[in-house]
């Protein structure tokens, strides 16, 4: 029977079926995080261990400071970060804490080390665990509960989500990013256009992307409600996983490449949902709302809250305008801007680094710019190609390696009623600080802005 | 070894309940909305009520703001929220649930969910139920009328809210619904199939090995 990529690998991990169609799926590999706290507790309520800790793995990134150590955090988190280590090193769980080299991003350490491999199941507690895709495995986030549950069996229920696959015909326009693609993508199907969904991302423009843009791509299917989202592997692949520390070698890469290249959709499969994407990457895209479907061009302007087809959508609109202090008509680009912050599991890559540099050549800051690598690893590389000497002429400051200012977590914050243009993921209410205005850009985008000192379209200063 | 049939099993359980239900029909209403990120350092054992959308209850100085439906006195001892399409998207945390749980509601009633938040409410004894757009628009409009009654009923067992004097009927599938109406823990249940897990990882293993990571953590490939 014809498959889709989704298909063949969620029929591989399924340990058994039951009749109501809950299917009981197989991790092949379990990241954690600081998050981890209220799952052990669990464990440790319940008398239960760690089953397979040879498959977890763990790294400290949502509390972690940014600069200034462990002391710059109040107690609270501080001790977060603590109880983790603890956690770690009492279940044998082999973890990168604060400090350590490889510490960084659980979505951005995971297909770094190859830990994350084609093919695989990967769950972790953090709803950008969709990132993983990006390689062709079926990587989703889950909830605490769930995660005591894998730790304790390293299994899951789930019932099978749909099918959708994204095309995304044509080719990208000169300033226009992969976060700029899966904005669009946003922009067109909702935030909650793919829920129940696995979404397999595929056409021209996604074969000829590197994986880091493929991670962005996949990492921001939970914006558009997807379950998952995943990329078929390919020659582009076999040679991103080569050589990474965790990834297999020599006769058993060969043997696990000629599988993965089996991990295709048949060509006569079908999708419970089909989405085309081709007039809309003309230009680079940036949200005006408090969801991230409202990415529109930025050389756009605010749309009318009386234009949103119905009374609702135009309430919606319209709170979200009041929150963000913005009026219908605007031009996106007037819009002056506190702070950018370049990082984030979405864009914390060394592509993404170089980019922002590309354009911080240009110029210097005119607002305060938070700059955090989203790993040791990748803060290491952009030293070596002296991005950070770059960042730093043009008044950009260069902090360690985490969550940062994507979530707040560890005190990196956008003031009450500050705006700012973020490369994360979430421009919610409220998600990087009470108050706080977010636009999500592309980190060549957030670095023109930074430059201007106010929303920019990249493409003016090249 | 813990016992499936523990006293956590009366707050996992959820069979029915009848109680006033408080409407707030704006949509996507995320997790981070729910319970903002600073509060979730918080242990889990100090409860999460008061943090409950904070920061739409609450304004910068730490005030009720008199204007949300949950600082209304109608709407004090509700125990079923009615909201927007997309309730819960966003982030994983379950603290969300936990924080609507700790409130008071026992259910969530919603034209749709994001699908992690559903998943941590039904393993923590608390119901989402998915109804169609017209139909919760016509519920939210009976529980905010003042003449109405805003008292809802929804049974488990029979798939089925009653409001205004409708019944409205709702699904849940499987094994989910099987754990809330028994007050089952899953990881009790996933216990009982140790053996088939077990067989299928061999399996697995022979046909994948390099996903064995006893193998390669064994051969300390990478100390650091």
């Amino acid at each position: 029977m014809s498959q889709t990529l989704f298909e063949k690998v969620w029929s591989s991990h399924e340990i058994l079926r039951t009749e109501g169609g809950d299917s009981l799926l197989y991790v092949d590999r379990h990241l954690v995080h600081e998050g981890s706290r209220t799952a052990i507790d669990k464990l440790d309520d319940n008398q239960l261990g760690v089953a397979r800790r040879h498959q977890t793995f763990g790294t400290a990134d949502h509390y972690v400071p940014t600069q200034g150590g462990l002391d710059s955090l109040a107690v609270d988190q501080r001790k977060m970060v603590e109880t983790f280590d603890a956690n770690m090193s009492r279940f044998g769980i082999e973890a990168w804490g604060l400090g350590t080299r490889r510490q960084g991003i659980v979505h951005v350490i995971g297909p770094e080390l190859g830990l994350t491999l084609p093919g695989m199941v990967l769950v972790c507690g953090d709803s950008h665990t969709s990132t993983h895709g990006a390689l062709g495995a079926l990587a989703f986030g889950i909830g605490a509960s769930e995660v005591a549950h894998v730790l304790a069996t390293q299994a899951i229920w789930q019932r099978k989500p749909k099918a959708m696959r994204v095309s995304v015909n044509g080719r990208l326009a000169p300033g226009v990013f992969a976060k700029d693609v899966i904005l669009a993508i946003i922009a067109k199907i909702g935030t909650g256009g793919a829920t129940g969904h696995v979404i397999e991302y595929a056409g021209p423009v996604i074969e000829a992307m590197s994986i880091e843009e493929r991670l962005t791509v996949c990492n921001m299917s939970i914006e558009a409600g997807a379950r998952a989202g995943l990329v078929a592997p390919d020659e582009t692949t076999f040679a991103y996983v080569r050589d990474r520390p965790f990834a297999p070698t020599g006769e058993m890469l060969e043997q696990a490449i000629a599988y993965w290249r089996s991990l295709r959709t048949d060509t006569d499969a079908r999708f419970d949902a089909e989405i085309t994407i081709d007039q809309e990457l003309h230009a680079p895209m940036i949200t005006w709302g408090t969801t991230p479907e409202t990415a529109i061009p930025v050389d756009g302007t605010i749309p009318d809250p009386e234009s949103a087809g119905s009374p609702e959508r135009r309430d919606e609109w319209q709170r979200a305008l009041d929150y963000m202090g913005l009026a219908a008509g605007e031009r996106l680009q007037d819009v002056q801007i506190d702070q950018v912050f370049i990082g984030s599991c979405t864009n914390g890559r060394i592509e993404d680094l170089r980019a922002a540099a590309e354009v911080a050549k240009k110029g210097r800051a005119r607002v305060p710019v938070l700059v955090s690598p989203g790993s040791m690893s990748v803060r290491a590389q952009a030293e070596a190609e002296g991005l950070d000497r770059i960042f730093r002429e043009a008044g950009f400051e260069w902090r360690g390696a985490g969550c940062s200012m994507c979530v707040g977590m560890n005190g990196d914050l956008v003031g009450f009623q500050k705006r700012s243009v973020s490369t994360s993921n979430r421009n919610f209410v409220g998600r990087q600080g009470v108050g706080a205005r977010t636009h999500l850009a592309s980190p060549a985008s957030a670095a023109a802005s930074a430059l201007c000192g106010h929303i920019a379209d990249v493409r003016s200063l090249f | 070894m813990f016992d499936p049939f523990s006293e956590d099993r009366v707050l996992r359980q959820f069979v029915t309940v009848t109680a006033k239900a408080a409407p707030m029909p704006a949509a996507n209403i995320d997790t981070d909305q729910i319970i903002p990120a600073r509060f979730l350092r918080r242990p889990r054992k100090e409860g999460y009520g008061d943090c409950l959308l904070y920061d739409a209850r609450f304004d910068e100085a730490g005030r009720e703001r008199p204007g949300h439906v949950l600082n209304q006195e109608r709407y004090a001892d509700a125990q079923i929220l009615v909201t927007g399409r997309n309730f819960g998207s966003g982030s994983s945390r379950e603290a969300a649930v936990y924080a609507l749980a700790d409130y008071g509601f026992r259910a969530v009633v919603a034209p749709s969910f994001g699908d992690i938040f559903f998943n941590n409410a039904l393993i923590n004894g608390f119901l989402p139920v998915r109804l169609p757009e017209e139909e919760v628009a016509e519920i939210v409009g009976v529980i905010s009328s003042d003449a109405g009654d805003n008292t809802i009923r929804i049974d488990l067992e029979k798939l089925s809210l009653e409001a205004g004097g409708k019944t409205y009927r709702f699904h849940i599938d499987g094994l989910k619904r099987r754990c809330l109406l028994e007050g089952l823990d899953d990881i009790a249940l996933t216990r009982t199939h140790t053996d088939e897990i077990e067989a299928f990882e061999r399996r697995h293993f022979e046909r994948m090995p390099w996903l064995d990571d006893r193998k390669r953590t064994a051969e300390s490939q990478d100390p650091e």
